[in-house]
């Protein structure tokens, strides 16, 4: 029941980030394991082999020094962790947020931007954007640019793995790809505000084709995003339907990366 | 005149504010109803509030510990309650306005106003008993310590009905606390109260930390000094080194909020990030602040209830400094998801994993020291073994996390909420409910009841199972912290179970208050008259219960670790204070009510800074300053306490062989 109830969380992940660290996950723990339950088990029986009662335990009140155990007990852990360093040096440079996934397709670029509370996408190369909604095609890498336009935030989709921040003047890079179509969940995982709670999106993965289909329908939607518009849409809300714009200001993800767009929250706002 | 005070602050329309005020008043008002009925001021403020006595500071610590433990506790529940109830479309019964206040209000109280009172309380009262001395290096400052602290509860509790709390989360990082964000008195309440508290704690670590350099028995070098005595060097040291960053770091803040300044803020070269950097520079070795004396809880129970020395001494004064020295070196494993960079994150995974040896190390000792034991099953052990099995799986999921990629899908999720209660409650909670239960005989000279005591630790134990357990694996479902309502049917019934745990740990504080009733109206049955009533090792243990204010008639000379348990063992000579010496007058620190005006004045100072009340502020500042010079001034600090004295009550407290 536990692990079907797991089904859309990080044990179940659709994109070879999150499969690498489902791995790390539970390699990681078996190993430990095997070290954590026999303390566990030998804590009970000393405990309870030892106990005042028992006439059969040999009783050593100064027993106090053994060179040989101490060589073990060092040992263990020092082993343990060796092994689990190593794991750590290698797998942080391998699944590196910023490093780009090997493919032979290029990747897509996506400009995130966390807004209060909602999430924007911009998507560069095709000149839309959207709020609340991320589409992308399936077997294709995703190289997201992302920062803030207020508080921080982070963006995560358990499924494929990896959270990064977003944060306010800086830009974070992450690099995701999803292996199977779908709709996941996606969210923000550091507390941001009030509406923070309602700070989720949809992931839709489509085939390459319904991918193509789907800009072709937004652009023709039209609405056009500018600096004045997105000063609209800057200003905290609770609103979470999705939006869409045909049309982009090319420069706006970097205006709003570099800090130069000013943000506050009136007492009301900050409600 | 005011400032930004006026009635519109007090929240008259929030039923469940106004409830838990006029709760709490009620039970103030009868308390210091049945006080001014009794006629007891006179005996508080004489015994107890002008105190300078180490054990009788340490008891108010652990006191205020127990009190902020029900505020801290109350916050919890009502956050269990509001994530047990708002799934799917419901919202639950707290908005976010106020689910955001209750959850950031619920850590910092835990870590500042519980945790550390309890811990601090614990040294205060054990340290100079075990090191066989007569008070800590500076006992007005000790006072003026426990005060300051008192101070910060007061006026962290005041922002309850009077304005709001911060609702930032319990570290309140920036941009989000800056003004741009958070223009309320919020932030200020968080900021105020903790920075008169963290005075406390840093003057308290100087404290302590000198009268373990300085002040220990003859003969006590440092391969004698108990193990406790270690921890809370180590975690002394650690106050001393941290604490001063949190001012600092704290004081940015609030230039940054009160004088335009630009250290965090989003815009003119502020930078944020290294808000998270530094007040984690604090952080890190604040829970090793918190978990090494715990440390040495365990250390001297498991030893006194095995009937055994500890094995591996050594190792385990090494691996406390291990730990004291590496706590510093893994900040950053708090924002590996900041994108630092695979080099960066990989040497501080690395680092946080190394602490793992030292700590493995320890359990491996308690573990042997277990071995060759006749091991009594009383309350302090079985929150020791308690400890060791609950705590070796926090461990193990805090490597995970040390992992960087592991991070980046656990981070700020409901597995770390769980990992670190897994280590604060396993850990730092059985820590001090063992310390509690152990050296309470020592302080009111009769022990608690231990069949409660026993249902006390398994109300702690399976509620911390049944709450947490349901947090790892939501955490993995994808579930994240500070989460006002979520639209996930299928995680409610964890939530469900998670809300059963916390009642179950609501039984054991409960069942706490119950055994102290208990254990007071049957104290004359359970009289400690022996002064020794574990068969213990060091040398608290070596005089009356409750001990004198002079604690030691001779001061104890040692030639070995435990020396108290060669002495009575007849391995090693007697101890000074049990032979027939003459006896000495004895000079004591005379009482003074320093600390508690100092305090006075720096709740003043406090509240007028976070309502803008300019004038107040300057008779804050001002009262706060001229206590201290008076204090600075005065001639008369010590009381002799005559031979004849010290001789009628060494005749009184004959200990009956043990």
């Amino acid at each position: 029941m536990m692990l079907s109830s797991c089904g859309d969380g990080v044990l179940d992940p659709h994109g070879p980030i999150g499969l690498a660290e489902r791995l790390i996950l539970t390699d990681a723990t078996a190993v430990m394991l095997a070290v954590v339950i026999p303390v566990i088990v030998l804590t009970l029986a000393f405990a309870w082999w030892f106990r005042a009662g028992n006439q059969r335990a040999r009783y050593q009140p100064d027993w106090q020094y053994s060179g040989r155990i101490e060589l073990i007990i060092w040992a263990i852990p020092a082993l343990l962790i060796a092994f689990l360093g190593g794991m750590a040096w290698i797998t942080s440079h391998d699944l590196d947020p910023p490093k780009p996934l090997v493919s032979k397709e290029a990747a897509v670029e996506i400009e995130v931007v966390s807004l209060d509370w909602r999430w924007l996408f911009i998507y560069p190369s095709q000149g839309i954007a959207t709020v609340n909604q991320l589409t992308v095609p399936v077997g294709v890498p995703i190289h997201f640019r992302l920062t803030s336009t207020s508080v921080m935030n982070s963006f995560f989709i358990p499924q494929l793995g990896s959270q990064i921040y977003t944060m306010p003047g800086m830009t974070t890079q992450l690099n995701l790809q999803a292996d199977q179509a779908g709709t996941y969940k996606g969210l923000s995982a550091q507390f941001s505000g009030d509406g923070f709670s309602d700070m989720h999106f949809a992931l839709v993965v489509t085939s390459p084709a319904q991918f193509q289909q789907w800009l072709g329908e937004t652009r023709a939607r039209g609405g056009g995003l500018n600096q004045a518009v997105f000063a609209e849409l800057a200003r905290p809300s609770h609103a979470t339907e999705p939006l869409s714009y045909g049309q982009v200001d090319p420069e706006l993800f970097n205006t709003v990366a570099s800090g130069k767009i000013a943000t506050q929250w009136s007492a009301e706002e900050a409600r | 005149m005011f400032g930004r005070l006026s009635w519109a602050v007090i929240p008259f329309d929030q039923p469940i504010i106004m409830i838990t005020v006029a709760t709490v008043g009620v039970v103030l008002a009868s308390v210091l109803g049945l006080v001014t009925v009794k006629g007891w001021w006179p005996y508080l403020w004489r015994e107890w509030i002008t105190s300078v006595d180490h054990k009788r500071i340490g008891v108010m610590y652990m006191i205020l510990a127990l009190v902020m433990l029900i505020r801290g506790f109350s916050d919890a529940i009502m956050m269990r309650t509001q994530q047990a109830l708002a799934a799917g479309n419901a919202a639950g019964y707290l908005p976010p306005e106020h689910y955001d206040q209750v959850f950031s209000a619920h850590g910092t109280i835990m870590i500042f106003f519980m945790a550390m009172p309890f811990v601090i309380g614990l040294m205060n009262f054990a340290v100079p008993l075990q090191l066989g001395v007569r008070d800590v290096a500076f006992p007005v400052l000790n006072s003026v310590s426990f005060w300051l602290t008192a101070a910060g509860v007061l006026l962290i509790n005041l922002s309850l009905f009077v304005g709001e709390f911060a609702r930032t989360g319990w570290l309140a990082y920036p941009p989000l606390s800056e003004l741009a964000y958070s223009p309320g008195v919020g932030v200020d309440y968080y900021l105020w109260s903790l920075q008169i508290s963290g005075l406390g704690t840093l003057l308290s670590g100087i404290n302590l930390t000198t009268t373990i350099l300085k002040m220990r028995a003859p003969g006590m070098g440092y391969r004698r000094m108990p193990v406790f005595c270690w921890t809370a060097l180590a975690s002394n040291l650690l106050i001393v080194a941290a604490f001063p960053v949190l001012t600092a770091t704290f004081a940015m803040l609030l230039l940054d909020r009160y004088c335009g300044f630009h250290f965090f803020t989003n815009d003119l070269g502020g930078s944020p990030m290294m808000y998270v950097s530094l007040i984690w520079i604090w952080g890190h070795p604040e829970v090793y602040i918190l978990i090494l004396p715990a440390f040495g809880v365990f250390s001297e129970v498991v030893a006194t209830f095995s009937g055994r020395a500890l094995f591996g001494y050594r190792s385990m004064v090494l691996a406390t400094m291990a730990i004291c020295v590496l706590s510093f070196m893994v900040w950053l494993h708090h924002f590996f998801t900041m994108g630092a960079g695979a080099d960066v994150n990989a040497f501080f995974g690395i680092m946080t994993m190394i602490i793992a040896v030292p700590t493995g190390v320890k359990i491996f000792n308690w573990l042997f020291t277990l071995y060759g034991g006749r091991v009594r099953f009383t309350v302090p052990i079985y929150w020791t073994l308690g400890f060791m099995v609950t705590f070796v799986i926090g461990g193990m999921t805090g490597v995970l996390m040390a992992i960087p990629p592991a991070d980046f899908v656990l981070h700020n999720s409901l597995f770390l909420i769980a990992h670190f209660h897994n280590v604060a409650i396993g850990g730092v909670v059985f820590g001090v409910m063992a310390g509690y239960t152990y050296w309470f005989p020592k302080a009111f000279g009769f022990k608690l009841n231990e069949r409660i005591g026993k249902a006390v630790f398994w109300c702690w134990f399976f509620g911390f199972y049944l709450a947490f357990m349901p947090l790892y694996a939501l955490g993995l479902m994808g579930a994240t912290r500070r989460m006002q309502h979520y639209p996930d049917l299928h995680w409610q019934p964890l939530m469900l179970v998670a809300l059963a745990g916390a009642g179950l740990i609501l039984c054991g504080i409960i069942l706490t208050g119950v055994q102290l009733a208990v254990s007071i109206r049957a104290r004359g049955r359970n009289r400690d008259l022996t002064g020794d009533p574990w068969n213990g090792r060091t040398l608290e243990w070596s005089i009356p219960s409750p001990p004198p204010a002079w604690n030691f008639t001779h001061l104890p000379e040692v030639d070995r670790t435990d020396a108290y348990w060669a002495a009575k063992d007849g391995s090693g000579p007697a101890l000074a204070h049990a032979t027939d010496r003459p006896v000495a007058a004895v000079h004591v620190p005379r009482n003074t009510p320093t600390g508690v005006f100092v305090a006075f004045f720096a709740v003043v100072l406090g509240f007028a800074l976070i309502w803008r009340i300019e004038w107040l502020a300057v008779i804050g500042l001002i009262g706060a300053a001229a206590v201290g010079l008076r204090q600075a001034w005065q001639k008369d600090r010590e009381m002799i306490i005559t031979a004849d004295e010290v001789s009628e009550f060494e005749r009184l407290n004959v200990r009956k062989p043990a």
